[in-house]
């Protein structure tokens, strides 16, 4: 056994974002107090691994002694990692800059949740996917604390770490009764032996806490309770990468599991799973409608779009996994477009952080009012945004598989929806504003937002570049 | 070799032990101490499989978790002290600015 | 009884018997030194399953570092005897404990009723799995890979903790 120079070049993104982020910890200790330079920098490094994301895309292979599987499944969705880590990354340097926390810490941490993540997308072996999930989430308690003079930041932090800590113990678990029983923790090893195993009470336990922890990760119902406290207290461009990022790494992860390796179509596990959809789309929407904090909303929301992307997994057919992976991709778009334009919103001390701060807002800042109608369209799945066609393929997987009562639920939970996302549009642009909710001029968070915004609208009408990618090379 | 299953049920015994208490207690560090309570049953039904099948991926695993629940201790702890420094309590009844 | 079963029984039962009064104890600093000696309890069962170097790091890691490291918070935010740290017994916790024991029972059963795994090897073979040498002769080929992600665990928490716990920034 031994090492090729191609296991390098075929986990070169995995690769270039692991040295950048050494680099920047060198960087900071030699350069104290210049958190501008960690800026340019890892914007570079994240752009030289989405070129080596496109580069390498449909190489597949097997490296590191069978540990890592890169191939345009990894290469997917690590370019949509690297998207929600460096729009986190353009929104944030003005965010933390009015904040007073502007310090290079922040964007080595979120470089090595980058890296969790690529982990979690591209495993191979299901330690590889518990450690790529412990770097990803320990990288996320820190961030979520901080702002630490902050007394909703530290608060947020410990609720996620004890939690997040608790769900690491049923992953573990799980994994073990899976090793157990399986012999191995090979992926494939495991799915090749798959109709022996499954008929082994043991295994189905295991798999059950995978389940468990996993729910836990992309906050559903009913292991969702962490997540609005969570994302309400924790620094708003921090949000916005644990709503996106973090549930796009968790949600690949499950994919890869529950779709390619178990393949329980058909089964209890598959109904299972539709009930905890059902129930994460209809709990989400309606908490959603009775909140008054604009953080706190779209983290209900984001527990209704989990639901959304769970219904694909239920159906368990390639137009479910289709569905999930164009669902992702515009997810990430409009949720850190919209906490994004929240972030830019935000004063110190939580100002301006309740709907009805956005009342009027399309007189002072008419070009971010549009673009925070845009994202709420989008939000709410109304065409010809990308938010439209992503439930449109996962209702569609959902009905192919004999699951119609799950679309039902899912279209009928998205008509109240509509209710609380329109409401924003409606405050922006029919009712007179108070006069001071200006926000301060900041290029890059501009420019982010910007382009999240083009990209949804060209996916949203061009849905096909992304379906091709995905269906091609399956 | 001695058989596995007792070690099996005294790991699970002691991962709902754990789980009882971050469920029930209410101080953030008894609550991370059961947690580590947990990941160390894990640990013995590991090294119990890695026994049975005569395979040495679960010894691994356990080095691996090691590491990681050090990780976790100092993250978490390091948390606990932010927090301390500013609210002067670890009950989680009284961390409630956020709704719960 | 053999040897082996009785070690194993005074063994398992004071794991369970501290495992109990740490999530029950009041005083943090007592949680601590009972977790400690679970952790010494493991560590003679690891012994028992032929599994010497786990058996080692058991002690010097958990017992060693991780639970130093508890302690040492513990007395440093002088958490001592606090009242109000402690907490009585109310509905949800009697909720919590049914349904633990429930969860319990469910794992018992299944352990019992499932069929074992076929391959049980000898005790030598065992005793030369649990080596040094065969696990570093692992660790650094076939599991390569997943060990320099733990260093970048590390890393990352090394980097996480003086953020949140640095008294001075800048």
């Amino acid at each position: 056994m031994s090492l090729n120079i191609a296991d390098f070049v075929s986990s070169s993104p995995l690769m270039a974002v692991t040295a950048t982020a050494l680099l920047l910890i060198l960087v900071e200790a030699s350069r104290k107090g210049r958190p501008g330079l960690s800026f340019t920098l890892s914007m570079a490094g994240l752009f030289a691994a989405s070129v080596f994301a496109v580069v390498n895309y449909s190489d597949e292979q097997i490296v590191f002694f069978g540990m890592l599987r890169q191939g345009w499944y990894a290469n997917f969705l690590n370019l949509v990692f690297l998207s929600a880590a460096m729009l986190t990354v353009l929104v944030s340097k003005p965010y933390l800059e009015r904040q007073g926390a502007h310090r290079g810490e922040y964007y080595i941490l979120i470089l090595f949740a980058t890296i969790g993540m690529m982990f979690m997308a591209g495993a191979n072996d299901l330690i590889v996917v518990f450690l790529g999930i412990e770097l990803m989430s320990l990288c996320l308690y820190v961030l979520a604390g901080f702002f630490r003079t902050k007394d909703t930041s530290n608060e947020s932090a410990l609720k996620y770490f004890l939690l997040g800590a608790f769900a690491t113990g049923f992953l573990l678990y799980g994994i073990t009764l899976i090793y157990g029983t399986a012999g191995t923790t090979n992926l494939e090893a495991i799915s090749k032996n798959l109709p022996t195993l499954s008929s082994q009470w043991m295994f189905m336990v295991g798999v059950g806490l995978l389940l468990t922890a996993f729910a836990f990760k992309v906050a559903a119902v009913p292991f969702h309770m962490w997540a609005p406290d969570v994302y309400e207290g924790a620094p708003t461009t921090v949000t916005a990468f644990m709503s996106t990022g973090a549930k796009a790494a968790a949600f690949a992860t499950f994919v890869l599991l529950f779709h390619q390796v178990f393949q329980f179509t058909g089964s209890k596990v598959n109904d299972l799973i539709a009930y905890i959809a059902a129930a994460s789309m209809v709990l989400g929407n309606v908490i959603a409608i009775a909140q008054a904090n604009i953080k706190r909303m779209l983290a209900y929301s984001s527990i209704a779009h989990a639901g959304y992307m769970l219904s694909g997994i239920a159906a368990g057919n390639s137009e479910g996994q289709t569905g999930i992976l164009f669902y992702l991709v515009a997810y990430t778009l409009m949720n850190v477009g919209a906490f994004g334009i929240v972030g830019l919103m935000e004063k110190v001390d939580d100002q301006n952080l309740q709907l009805d701060d956005y009342t009027g807002l399309s007189q002072q800042r008419p070009f971010l009012a549009a673009l925070m109608a845009i994202f709420m369209f989008s939000l709410a799945g109304v065409p010809p945004f990308a938010g439209f066609f992503g439930k449109y393929y996962v209702f569609l997987s959902a009905v192919k598989a004999d699951m119609t009562w799950l679309a039902v639920v899912g279209v009928m939970t998205s008509l109240v929806s509509a209710y609380y996302y329109l409401r924003i549009v409606v405050l922006m642009y029919f009712r007179d504003g108070k006069g001071d909710v200006a926000a301060q001029p900041a290029i890059p968070a501009l420019v982010a937002v910007t382009s999240s915004a083009i990209l949804l609208l060209q996916f949203g009408i061009f849905p096909s570049f992304i379906v091709n990618a995905v269906q091609k090379l399956f | 070799m001695p058989d596995i299953q007792p070690y099996l049920i005294l790991s699970a015994t002691l991962f709902v032990i754990g789980a009882a208490g971050v469920v029930a207690r209410r101080n953030a560090i008894i609550v991370f101490m059961s947690i580590e309570l947990m990941l160390n049953s894990v640990n013995l039904s590991l090294v119990a499989f890695s026994a049975q099948l005569g395979d040495v991926t679960g010894q691994i695993l356990v080095f691996f978790v090691m590491t990681v629940a050090a990780a976790e201790a100092a993250i978490g702890l390091a948390i606990v002290i932010a927090l301390f420094r500013r609210k002067q309590t670890l009950n989680l009844d009284e961390i409630n600015i956020l709704k719960w | 009884m053999t040897l082996e079963s009785v070690i194993f029984s005074v063994l398992a039962a004071s794991a369970v018997g501290s495992a109990l009064l740490v999530v029950t104890r009041r005083n943090p600093v007592m949680s601590a030194l009972y977790l400690i000696v679970n952790f010494f309890c493991l560590a003679g069962l690891y012994l028992t399953l032929h599994a010497q170097f786990i058996a080692i790091i058991q002690i010097l890691v958990y017992a060693g570092a991780i639970m130093v490291l508890f302690v040492f918070v513990i007395m440093l935010l002088n958490l001592g005897d606090e009242r109000k740290l402690s907490d009585g017994v109310s509905w949800k916790k009697i909720v919590a404990a049914g349904f633990c024991a429930a969860l319990l029972m469910e794992f018992v059963y299944i352990l019992i009723y499932s069929e074992p795994s076929p391959a049980v090897m000898s005790a030598s073979m065992a005793t030369e799995i649990g080596t040094v040498e065969y696990i570093g002769s692992q660790l650094f080929t076939k599991f390569l890979f997943p060990f320099e992600i733990t260093s970048l665990i590390l890393t990352a928490a090394i980097v996480g903790a003086i953020v949140l716990a640095k008294r001075k920034l800048d």
